[in-house]
C-alpha cells in the first residue's frame, strides 16, 4: 500500500442539515480532504442501499451517508430510517467481505460546518488505511479464460473446416 | 424523455472573480466538459449570475438549441433559482438546469489545485450526467386560504394575533388555559424598566378580547392538523369551562358564594403557593373574566350532587352549564403561528439545591407570585412562616450552562435575578447575595440596571454554589436558616453564607410535550428541545413546515422584547402567504407508477405527512402531492420501484453516481 | 414464421439443474403445437442435434433460441457467442440466465474454493492423487482440452446481447406458453425487454396486508403462520414484496414465503438492494442497537436471502476475492487467499 493512495469516496450529503453544513464549512473556508466527492438529496432518508452498493461498484473505496441527527431531521423521523438501512448494509458488507468501515454514518446539523470537515477527514484517513477497494478487480477471471475460448474456437474450425 | 440522439448540454464554469478561478482551472475544467456526452459547448465565464452571465445562457439556448443546462458554479441553495429563472426567459423548461458545486464544496475547502480540478471535475461530470435524466415539469402552487391560527395565547401569540388582526386578517387564536397571558401575566414587574408586567400586558389582553378580527378559543387546545400550507385543516378541542362565556358578565359572586367557603386547593398560577375553590379564576385581569369550574374538585361534577349555591349568586345571569361537554372543532387556515411559550426548569432534580426539601428554597417563578399583588401573599415577600426574610441567596444558572441538564444559557435568567434582587430588597432591605458564572446583560438598559443594582448594595459572588444545607444543629430547615456554601472565584476562598430563604433562578425549557406538539404541526425540534427554525440566521421564524411560523419562548429562551419582535415577524411571513395568495412548492415530489404498485403497504407508514395512503379498491399506494414534501424516503424503500420521485429519480441519482466516478 | 415454412428454434442449457428444459414440456400438449411451427434444430437434453450442426449454420437462421442456464466455464460462454451469432431473437430463458440463480450463489466462492470442498474436502471423496480437472492435459495422442470454470458465473447478458428475458425458476407453464405465442404473433415487447408483469407478487397474494412494522424476523420452522396474513407482517422473511409477479403467489398459498424466483420487478436491476430497503425500512424501532439485534438474530444469512437467485446480476455479483477478514465475517470465504 503506497502512501500515494487516494481514496475515492462518495458522500450523500442531506439538503438541509449536511449539504448546508458543507456549504458553511465554504464560507468559512474550512480546509478538508478532496478525496469526498458529494451527491447531493433532499434527506438521507433518500438513500437507497442500491445506490450504497453501486457506489462501491464502481470503484468507491468508501461510501459516507450525512443527515440531520436524529430528533432533528427536516422531514421529522426520516433519518431513523437511515439508521436501518444503515444497519441492514454493514451486516451485509461484512458478509461480503467489504469492511463495514467503509461505510460511515455521520450526523451534522446545518451549522456543524466544522465537524463535518473533521469527519471526512477521519473517515478519509480511515479507508487509507484499509486500502484501495478496487471492486472491478473482482470480475476479472485469471487470463485463462480468454485463451481457452480462443482454444475451443480453434478447435472447432479445425476439426469442422467451418470459419470460426 | 427526450431520446439519447437529441439531447443538447450547454455547460458554463462560473470563475466567481477569483473565488473559484483562484483554486480551479476554469479554462481546463470547460475543455474536461467538452469530452463529455452530449455536451454541444462548453464555456466559461467571470460572474455567471449576474446579468451579462445568464445573457450568456439565454442566448445559446436560442442559438445553440440547447436543452438542458449544466453550471458549475457555487452552492444551488445559492443561485439555483437564478439559473432556472434565465432557462425559463429563454423558453427553456425550468427544471432541465443543474448545478455542479465547485465553490462552497471544492475551490473554498481545497488546498491544492490538481486536487480542486479533479474534484471539479467529477462534480462537473456528475452534474452532466444527471440532467440528461431531468424531464421537464410544472411548477406548482398552492392557493392559500386567507385566514391564521395562533397557538398560544401568551405575549408572543397575544402580540402576534393583534397585528395580523390589525392588518385585516381572520384570526383564530388557541390557548389551552383558561385565560391568556401566559407566563408574563404570572411576572410582577419586567426588567429593566420595572413596568409592571399586568400594567402593560393587559391593555393588550383586552385589545385581543375586542378585536373584530380575533376569534379567541380558551380552555382550548390543538388536536390535529391536517392538509397541508395554504389549507391546514384543524381540530381544535373546546374543554368544557361548565360556564357559559357569552352570559358571565365576570361579576365573581360564583366564587364567593360556592359551598366552599374557604380555598382548600392548590393555585396552578400561583405556582402551587395559592389556593383556590373548585370555581376559580387565575388572576383577576384574566381575559376572558369567566371563572373556570375544575371537574375533579367540584362537588357537583365530581360527585353529582351539591347545594350549587353558585348557580344561585350567579343569578339572573344564568352562566352556569354543568352539562357542558369537550367538542370538538374545525377550522380551515392557511398559516399557523406557534408561539407555545416555556416551561421553568423544575429543580428538584438538583437534590444539593434542596428544591422540595427545605421550605425556603424557592423557584424564580414561585418568588414573581408572592412579589405580585395578586399573588398568594398579596405581594409581601415572607418565608412559609410568615416572617420576613432578612438573608436572601440568589443562585444563577440552575440547569443552565449544565453539562448534567441543558448546556444552553437561559438568556434572561441573570436579568431577572437581578430584577428579584432588586426587588427584595426594596420589599424586605434584606442582605442579597447573587451566586453567578457570569452576568449577561447584553440588552438596551440591561447593563445600566445590572449597575443600578450593584449600587443598591446587592453582593455579587462570582462562582457556583455547591449545595444548600440547613444550619447544623438547627434540625430540619423548617426550624432554623439555611447555609449556602459557594466556591467564591474571584476572593479564591469556599464561602458558608447563612439565608434564610434561597432563590433558584431556574433555566428556561421547552414544554414537557414538545415532542407531541411537534408532530402535530410537522415541525422539528433542535437537540436543546426547542422548536427548530428554518435557518437560525437567516429565517428564525420559519420552519421546515411553510406554512407553521415559531415565535417567542417556544423557538428559544429569550425576553419580552425579543419575543414581541419575534412575534411581529412571525405575523409578518404569515401575512406573505396570506397576502401573496398562493405558494411555490418545489416540484421534487413523490409519486406511484400504478402498474408497478402491488399495494404490500411497505411505504403506508413511512411517511411523517401521511402523504401515502392505501387506495383499498384499487388495491395500491397513493401519494398527495399537496402534501408530500419530497424526502424521498418511500422511494428508497419502494420494494418494486413503483415509488419514484420528480427530480431525483433513482435514474438521475445512478447517473449522478456514474458522473462522479467515472471521469477521474 | 407461420405457414409451410417452419422457424428454427433451439434450446440450450449452460449452468442450470434441468428444470427450464423440463418445464418447456409442461405446457403439456401444447409442445405438439410448438413442433407443428418450429424445427427444433438445437435441444441437447431432447434432441440428437450437435455443436457443430449449429456452427455450419447460417448466420442468424434459428429464429427463436431459448437460452437457460448462467455462464460458468468457457465451454457455456462459446456457447452463448454462438447461439448468439446464429440467432434472431435470444431468449434468457429462466432465472439461471436471467440472474444468476443458485449457480450464482457459486460468487460468494472462488474457484479454489469450489475445487477444493468438491475435489478433496467432501467426507465422501478419496482422491488419494489430489486430482482436479484440468484446462489442458497432454497425453501420447495430443492435446486434451476441459472447458475453464470460472471464478465468477455470469448472466447471459453480462456475456452477449439478449433480446428478451423469462423469468422464473422454472419460467410458469402459462408464461412460457404466452412468450412462445407472443413471439409467433410478432406482438413482442421492445428489444431488451423481460416478458412479464409489471409488478410485484403481493398483487397476486390473497393474504390481507396491513402497514408493515416488524419487531423480529422468524425463521420459516419458528412459527406457524396464520393462513389469512400477509407472511411478512407475521415476522417472515417473504420476498414476495419485490419479486416479479406471474407465478400466482404459489408458495404463500401453502404458508411458504416467497424467496424470490421470479427476480427483481420491472426497472430494478438490484433484487437483494431492493428487499434490503425495505425490510430495514419496515423494522419498527429508531434505536441503532435494537435495529442491529432484529436484523443479526433474524437473519443469519444476508446474501442467500437477499440475493438467493440474483447475486449474479448484483451491482457487486459476488463476494469480495481478496478478502480482508475481520474475524466477525460470516462470508464463507476463509481468512486470507481466495
Amino acid at each position: 500500500m503506497s502512501e500515494a493512495f487516494k481514496p475515492k469516496i462518495v458522500a450523500f450529503l442531506c439538503n438541509w442539515c449536511s449539504y448546508t453544513a458543507s456549504d458553511l464549512a465554504g464560507t468559512a473556508r474550512i480546509k478538508y480532504s478532496p478525496q469526498v466527492r458529494i451527491l447531493r438529496v433532499m434527506c438521507s432518508g433518500r438513500v437507497d442501499p442500491a445506490f450504497v452498493l453501486k457506489a462501491f461498484a464502481l470503484g468507491a473505496d468508501g461510501v459516507m451517508i450525512a443527515g440531520c441527527h436524529p430528533g432533528d431531521c427536516h422531514y421529522i423521523e426520516q433519518n431513523y430510517k437511515t439508521i436501518r438501512r444503515h444497519a441492514m448494509l454493514r451486516y451485509f458488507l461484512e458478509q461480503m467481505g467489504i469492511e463495514p468501515e467503509r461505510l460511515r454514518l455521520v450526523w451534522a446539523s446545518a451549522a456543524e460546518g466544522q465537524y463535518l470537515a473533521e469527519s471526512i477527514d477521519s473517515f478519509v484517513a480511515d479507508v487509507q488505511k484499509l486500502g484501495a477497494l478496487n471492486w472491478s478487480a473482482n470480475w476479472e477471471e485469471d487470463g485463462q479464460r480468454e485463451e481457452m475460448l480462443a482454444e475451443i474456437v480453434r478447435e472447432h474450425a479445425a476439426v469442422m473446416e467451418v470459419q470460426p | 424523455m427526450i431520446s439519447d440522439e437529441t439531447l443538447r448540454i450547454g455547460v458554463y464554469v462560473c470563475h466567481c472573480g477569483s473565488n473559484i478561478a483562484g483554486m480551479v482551472d476554469v479554462e481546463k475544467l470547460a475543455t474536461f466538459a467538452e469530452g463529455l456526452p452530449h455536451v454541444v459547448l462548453a464555456r466559461h465565464y467571470k460572474y455567471m449570475c449576474s446579468d451579462p452571465g445568464q445573457e450568456l445562457v439565454k442566448k445559446d439556448i436560442a442559438t445553440f438549441d440547447l436543452n438542458r443546462i449544466v453550471v458549475a458554479a457555487c452552492s444551488p441553495n445559492l443561485h439555483e433559482p437564478t439559473f432556472r429563472r434565465a432557462a425559463e426567459a429563454a423558453g427553456l423548461n425550468r427544471f432541465l438546469v443543474q448545478m455542479a458545486n465547485i465553490r462552497e464544496q471544492v475551490s473554498w475547502v481545497t488546498a491544492d489545485k490538481d486536487e480542486a480540478l479533479e474534484k471539479a471535475q467529477a462534480h462537473l461530470a456528475a452534474a452532466i450526467r444527471r440532467v440528461a435524466g431531468h424531464e421537464p415539469l410544472q411548477r406548482e402552487f398552492v392557493r392559500i386560504t386567507p385566514r391564521a391560527m395562533v397557538v398560544g395565547g401568551g405575549i408572543a401569540g397575544i402580540q402576534a394575533a393583534l397585528t395580523l388582526a390589525d392588518a385585516g386578517k381572520e384570526v383564530i387564536l388557541v390557548e389551552r388555559q383558561p385565560s391568556i397571558g401566559g407566563h408574563m401575566a404570572m411576572f410582577d414587574k419586567t426588567f429593566p424598566t420595572m413596568d409592571c408586567a399586568a400594567c402593560i400586558l393587559t391593555p393588550k389582553m383586552t385589545a385581543v378580547k375586542l378585536h373584530p378580527n380575533i376569534k379567541m378559543l380558551t380552555c382550548s387546545d390543538v388536536q390535529s392538523v391536517e392538509g397541508s400550507v395554504g389549507s391546514y385543516k384543524v381540530k381544535v378541542r373546546r374543554r368544557p369551562r361548565y360556564i357559559d362565556e357569552n352570559m358571565c358578565v365576570g361579576c365573581m359572586q360564583c366564587i364567593d358564594g360556592c359551598v366552599f367557603t374557604k380555598p382548600k386547593f392548590p393555585n396552578p398560577f400561583d405556582q402551587g403557593l395559592g389556593l383556590r375553590k373548585p370555581v376559580w379564576i387565575p388572576f383577576p385581569q384574566a381575559v376572558p373574566p369567566v371563572p373556570v369550574v375544575d371537574p375533579e374538585v367540584c362537588l357537583q361534577l365530581s360527585r353529582g350532587k351539591c347545594k350549587q349555591t353558585c348557580v344561585e349568586a350567579c343569578g339572573e345571569r344564568n352562566a352556569f352549564r354543568f352539562d357542558q361537554q369537550e367538542t370538538i372543532e374545525e377550522y380551515e387556515v392557511g398559516a399557523i403561528v406557534v408561539a407555545t411559550g416555556f416551561q421553568a426548569f423544575d429543580p428538584s432534580v438538583i437534590p444539593y439545591y434542596g428544591y422540595g426539601t427545605y421550605p425556603n428554597v424557592y423557584t424564580s417563578l414561585e418568588v414573581e407570585r408572592l412579589l405580585n399583588a395578586g399573588g398568594p401573599t398579596s405581594g409581601k415577600l415572607v418565608l412559609r412562616d410568615g416572617s420576613t426574610p432578612k438573608r436572601v441567596g440568589i443562585i444563577h444558572c440552575v440547569g443552565s450552562r449544565d453539562a448534567n441538564f441543558h448546556a444552553y444559557c437561559s438568556r434572561v435568567c441573570c436579568m431577572y435575578a437581578l430584577k428579584l434582587a432588586h426587588l427584595v430588597r426594596e420589599k424586605t432591605e434584606a442582605e442579597v447575595y447573587n451566586c453567578y458564572i457570569d452576568i449577561r446583560t447584553p440588552g438596551k438598559g440591561f447593563e445600566e440596571f445590572y449597575n443600578r443594582v450593584q449600587n443598591e448594595g446587592v453582593q455579587f459572588i462570582r462562582g457556583k454554589v455547591a449545595d444548600i444545607t440547613p444550619v447544623a444543629g438547627q434540625g430540619t430547615a423548617a426550624d432554623g436558616g439555611l447555609v449556602m456554601q459557594v466556591d467564591d472565584t474571584l476572593l479564591g476562598t469556599i464561602r458558608k453564607i447563612n439565608v434564610d430563604m434561597v432563590i433558584l433562578a431556574v433555566a428556561l425549557e421547552a414544554q414537557a410535550d414538545t415532542a407531541d406538539v411537534r408532530r402535530t404541526f410537522g415541525i422539528s425540534c433542535s437537540t436543546e428541545g426547542f422548536f427548530l427554525e428554518k435557518h437560525p440566521k437567516l429565517a428564525p421564524v420559519n420552519t421546515a413546515n411553510d406554512g407553521v411560523l415559531i415565535a417567542g419562548a417556544c423557538q428559544g429562551a429569550k425576553d419580552i422584547p425579543d419575543t414581541v419582535a419575534q412575534a411581529d415577524a412571525a405575523a409578518a411571513k404569515a401575512l406573505v402567504l396570506i397576502d401573496s395568495g398562493q405558494i411555490e412548492l418545489e416540484p421534487n415530489t413523490a409519486w406511484i407508477k400504478e402498474d408497478m404498485c402491488s399495494g404490500c403497504m411497505t411505504c403506508i407508514s413511512l411517511c411523517p405527512y401521511k402523504a401515502i395512503s392505501h387506495d383499498a379498491d384499487r388495491k395500491i399506494a397513493v401519494i398527495d402531492a399537496a402534501l408530500c414534501k419530497g424526502c424521498g424516503t418511500c422511494v428508497a424503500a419502494c420494494p418494486s420501484g413503483a415509488a419514484k420521485q420528480h427530480l431525483f429519480a433513482d435514474e438521475q441519482i445512478n447517473e449522478e453516481l456514474e458522473g462522479l466516478m467515472n471521469y477521474v | 414464421m407461420s405457414g409451410v415454412n417452419k422457424g428454427k428454434l433451439a434450446l440450450y442449457w449452460a449452468a442450470s439443474c434441468g428444470g427450464c428444459d423440463i418445464s418447456v414440456l409442461a405446457i403439456d400438449e401444447k409442445i405438439l403445437d410448438v413442433a407443428a411451427l418450429f424445427d427444433i434444430v438445437f435441444w441437447p437434453v431432447a434432441v440428437d442435434a450437435k455443436v457443430h450442426d449449429v456452427e455450419k449454420l447460417p448466420d442468424g437462421s434459428i429464429d427463436v433460441c431459448l437460452f437457460n442456464g448462467g455462464i460458468r466455464t468457457s465451454e457455456q460462454e462459446y456457447m452463448a457467442q454462438l447461439l448468439r451469432r446464429k440467432s434472431k431473437v435470444l431468449v434468457a430463458f429462466g432465472s439461471c440466465a436471467q440472474e444468476g440463480c443458485i449457480p450464482g450463489l457459486a460468487n460468494a466462492s472462488t474457484r479454489r474454493q469450489v475445487f477444493d470442498t468438491v475435489y478433496h474436502q467432501t467426507p465422501s471423496t478419496e482422491n488419494p492423487s489430489g486430482l482436479e480437472p484440468q484446462p489442458k492435459t497432454e497425453v501420447p495422442e495430443g492435446t486434451l482440452h476441459l472447458p475453464v470454470f470460472y471464478d465468477t458465473l455470469r448472466t447471459l447478458d453480462q456475456t452477449v446481447k439478449v433480446d428478451y428475458y423469462l423469468p422464473g425458476c422454472p419460467p410458469e407453464a402459462e408464461r412460457i406458453w404466452e412468450a412462445i405465442t407472443a413471439i409467433v404473433e410478432g406482438r413482442l415487447p421492445p428489444p431488451g425487454s423481460v416478458i412479464g408483469a409489471t409488478t410485484t407478487v403481493c398483487q397476486e397474494c390473497k393474504r390481507t396486508k396491513h402497514e408493515k412494522k416488524i419487531k423480529k424476523f422468524y425463521r420459516t420452522w419458528q412459527i406457524l403462520p396464520d393462513e389469512e396474513t400477509c407472511l411478512l407482517e407475521q415476522g417472515l422473511l417473504c420476498c414476495g414484496i419485490a419479486t416479479r409477479a406471474g407465478c400466482g403467489a404459489l408458495c404463500p398459498q401453502v404458508n411458504s414465503p416467497c424467496i424470490g424466483c421470479h427476480g427483481p420487478n420491472e426497472g430494478a436491476h438490484d433484487h437483494g438492494a431492493r428487499l434490503m430497503a425495505a425490510l430495514s425500512s419496515m423494522i419498527d424501532s429508531d434505536d441503532p442497537d435494537e435495529v442491529d439485534r432484529i436484523i443479526r438474530e433474524g437473519i443469519p444469512d444476508p446474501v442467500g436471502t437477499f440475493y438467493r437467485f440474483g447475486l449474479a446480476s448484483s451491482q457487486l455479483r459476488r463476494t469480495n476475492k481478496t478478502v480482508r477478514s475481520n474475524g466477525k465475517s460470516r462470508s464463507p470465504l476463509p481468512p486470507g487467499e481466495g
